[in-house]
């Protein structure tokens, strides 16, 4: 059953139009990837549907609720985390610190506790840095501390917004294999990325966004033969 | 960062002038003359000796320090820099002379007094220890004499080993705090022992020599036996239920002390307290506002004057009168409008940040206050006026009409403001505002509500500032525009920078110092913030983070030292899995 259901969406910086018209869906347990190139409007729409942004027509599901008549901190409530472009941690805080504030808004103190467990299998280096003060870990640490973060809110849907970005080559390759297990636990991911050919070699399914509208939509395998995606995102002529 | 290693005549010369300047400065601003009459043992100490000598000490520790490892060559730095710290002090003699005392000299047409007013003979007096220009050069001689043993002092700080250093600074430290709270000391000792006693420990506000010496062995004895690590050992070796019940006992005790201490020490100085407690609690507040989300709010006076005015207007007997309240059933109103207008005075700055937060918080402040004096709102509180006649807290018959009894009233408040303050931090919204304080973005993505959780700090800590405001009305008994004004906010401001952001025993500390103490050396009013000042800047230098901090906030002013960064096996990041 489909997890999300973005249903014709259209969202506005003041005057200027980032989306028009985006629909596309999330099965539950997917790994479905977004690629577009700069400023098509990726940024724009995990944002609307974490609740930072509001669309001016057209309609979110999550599990069949509309999400229009909630805000940001209630999505999160809903189930859905998102990990935004450029980090987003708290520098200043240490890695522990940062972690908890992830669970800020839960109680279950057991399920806490497995989660944090989880990151640090996931992350081993996260564990051996735990009292390290964030601003001060290397670029890869940060994204790895910015996923558990977003871990630790126990979401359902993930939302990555280029998880890859800045990143040597062996840690990208790295980055995926972690997204990918992310996955194997359950959590459903909504990955956004500029590195199609790792995107489309993890996801199940991907969408091609250009200029605030969706060109195409296929199998990851599919868009991975398409020749206009081959020319234009994966770099073959 | 390896630095290198300064050539010895440069330390000698930098420490000397260093220590010198300080002494001179604090000869020109007046206070080495303002004190020279408080005698702080018998007759033969004073207080503003002890001023001018300071920084000479400082002279001599700071060259001490720097050559610590090699002790021969360090004593005679110090010594060296000790007589170069008398430099600037023999320059300020002589340009007494040239153009305060003896013009005619050097045929100067103008009094440089006119500028300098203290410049004076008494200047010179004290700086020639008593010699004056007729025995000039003996006088200069004694003062370079003073200046280097007085630095040898300083280097023995640093040079002795641990444990005659620290008898010696307990030593020298205890009998000068007593001396300057000779006041304060003898109020207490005239509770407890009687006027026998004082007596013999001070002769006219100054301690007696036999009295000192005696401290002086004391506190040596004590410093140099208090090794900190046996204690912390000792504590560590006793079993854990053990630890926990003698922490409860100790904590009981505290608490026995606390209620009976208005009794020991006497009125005057349980009007000190009652204040120290007053800003306790507001600074609570406001440290909530500030320490725990962030949001610097320069205009917080309004809510102590919001709290005020309500405990003045609901219930005072005099003309002004609304409801007729007593003290306990205003209290909750006090909060109640603390709280709305925390909502209201926080929905307009809602999206604002930083310092455009604290001006617009600034600007509110003087709103409130000239709101207050003007005679638009005069028939409803009084306008310049005031409201007067205000009664006294009742409780169970007894009158709350001195400061012994007011103590209770805010160490009550102060606790309840410091349990409210543990909860929150240690809750969800406590969290909120931790993270919205470090940064809102990410707050934001991660599904912080930022507006209910600024105006929710807000509100708390506006009630605070209220509750303080509505029993220190009760307290006065009568309340006026004037009072409320920006050097309450920067009080409160500076109370929790010095004692250290977000942190609930450093905002006691912080009150103590800088609320308590002025209280308690009135010689000092005229200087008051000259010395809050000083106090700042040394703080800003030494220790950023305030007395007392919290250990996020610790961090992060000294990042790139972080005492828990333990290092790991260098490898690529890229094979941890
Ligand atoms: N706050 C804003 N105000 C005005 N325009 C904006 C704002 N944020 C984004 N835009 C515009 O909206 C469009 C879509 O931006 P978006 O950030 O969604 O792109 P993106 O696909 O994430 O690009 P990138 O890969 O570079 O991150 C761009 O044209 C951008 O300039
Ligand atoms: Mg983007």
């Amino acid at each position: 059953m489909s997890i999300l259901v973005i249903d014709n969406i259209h969202t506005y910086y003041g005057k200027i139009q980032a989306l028009k018209g985006i629909s596309l869906e999330v099965e539950e347990g997917e790994i479905v990837t977004l690629i577009g190139a700069n400023g098509a409007g990726k940024t724009t729409t995990l944002r609307t549907i974490s609740g930072l942004l509001h669309p001016r027509f057209g309609t979110i599901f999550l599990e069949g609720e509309d999400l229009s008549k909630y805000t940001a901190h209630e999505i999160v409530f809903k189930g859905v985390a998102m990990v935004p472009e450029g980090r987003g941690i708290f520098t200043r805080l240490s890695v522990q610190e940062n972690l908890d504030m992830g669970a800020y808004s839960r109680n279950d103190k057991a399920v806490i506790a497995k989660d944090l467990e989880l990151v640090f299998s996931l992350f081993p280096r996260l564990k051996e840095r735990r009292k390290q003060v964030a601003g001060t870990l290397s670029g890869g640490e940060q994204q790895m501390l910015a996923t558990g973060r977003a871990l630790m809110a126990h979401p359902r849907l993930l939302l990555l917004d280029e998880p890859s970005m800045g990143l040597a080559p062996v840690l990208v390759e790295n980055t995926f294999e972690t997204i990918q297990a992310i996955n194997d636990e359950g959590t459903t991911i909504l990955l956004v990325e500029q590195n199609a050919t790792m995107a489309l070699s993890v996801a199940d399914r991907g969408y091609v966004l250009q200029t605030g509208e969706i060109v195409l939509s296929d199998t990851a395998e599919n868009l991975k033969q398409n020749e206009m995606v081959q020319k234009a995102y994966l770099g073959i002529d | 960062m390896e630095e290198k290693p300064r050539p010895t005549w440069q330390i000698i010369l930098r420490s000397g002038i260093l220590g010198g300047g300080i002494a001179a400065y604090l000869c020109l601003v007046g206070l080495v003359e303002a004190f020279s009459e408080r005698f702080l043992i018998g007759s033969f100490l004073t207080l503003g000796e002890v001023m001018l000598v300071t920084g000479i000490l400082i002279a001599g520790l700071l060259t001490a320090r720097e050559l610590k490892d090699n002790k021969i060559l360090a004593t005679g730095s110090s010594l060296l820099s000790g007589v170069v710290s008398s430099l600037p002090l023999i320059l300020l003699i002589f340009i007494t002379m040239l153009f305060v005392l003896r013009p005619e000299i050097l045929g100067a047409t103008y009094n440089l007094r006119d500028m300098f007013v203290n410049l004076s003979p008494e200047l010179v007096e004290i700086l020639t220890l008593g010699q004056g220009l007729d025995n000039l050069a003996l006088g200069i001689l004694l003062l370079i004499l003073l200046s280097a043993l007085m630095s040898l002092l300083g280097a023995a700080f640093v040079l002795l080993p641990r444990r005659w250093s620290l008898g010696l600074i307990s030593g020298i430290a205890w009998v000068l705090v007593i001396g300057i709270f000779s006041d304060t000391v003898s109020q207490i000792v005239r509770q407890v022992a009687g006027q026998g006693m004082i007596r013999v420990i001070f002769v006219n506000e100054a301690l007696t020599p036999q009295a000192a010496v005696i401290i002086f062995a004391i506190a040596f004895v004590t410093g140099f036996f208090s090794v900190h690590t046996r204690i912390q050992t000792r504590w560590e070796g006793i079993p854990q239920t053990q630890q926990s019940r003698t922490r409860m006992i100790l904590l009981l005790a505290a608490f026995g002390f606390l209620l009976v201490l208005p009794w020991v020490v006497g009125l005057f100085l349980s009007q000190a307290l009652f204040t120290v407690g007053l800003f306790v609690m507001m600074c609570l507040g406001l440290n909530i506002v500030v320490g725990y989300a962030g949001l610097l709010d320069l205009g917080y006076v309004a809510f102590f004057a919001f709290g005020a005015y309500t405990m003045g207007i609901l219930t005072t007997t005099g003309s002004l009168g609304r409801g007729g309240l007593n003290f306990w059933m205003a209290i909750p109103f006090c909060i109640l409008v603390g709280v709305v207008w925390g909502l209201i005075l926080g929905f307009p700055v809602l999206r604002l940040r930083g310092d455009y937060l604290a001006i617009v918080t600034l600007g509110f402040g003087e709103i409130i206050r000239i709101l207050a004096l003007s005679d638009w709102l005069a028939p409803f509180e009084g306008g310049a006026q005031g409201v007067l006649h205000i009664p006294y807290p009742n409780f169970l018959g007894i009158i709350f009409d001195s400061p012994q009894y007011m103590y209770y009233v805010v160490i009550a408040g102060g606790l309840i403001a410091a349990f409210v303050t543990i909860r929150l931090r240690e809750s969800r919204l406590g969290r909120q505002w931790m993270a919205m304080r470090e940064d809102e973005d990410v707050a934001e993505a991660m599904g912080i509500n930022l507006v209910q959780t600024k105006l929710l700090a807000f509100a708390i800590g506006a009630s605070f500032g209220a509750l303080a405001g509505g029993v220190w009305a009760a307290r006065l008994g009568n309340i006026f525009p004037h009072s409320f004004n920006l050097l309450i906010s920067i009080n409160a401001l500076a109370v929790i920078i010095i004692g250290g952001m977000g942190s609930i025993p450093g905002v006691i500390i912080g009150a103590l110092v800088l609320v308590g103490m002025p209280e308690l050396l009135r010689e000092f009013t005229e200087y008051r913030y000259l010395m809050y000042g000083i106090l700042l800047i040394i703080m800003m230098l030494v220790r950023p983070e305030g007395l007392l901090p919290e250990a996020t906030r610790r961090r992060e002013l000294h990042t790139g030292e972080d005492e828990n960064f333990e290092p790991v096996s260098q490898q690529p990041v890229g094979s941890d899995r």
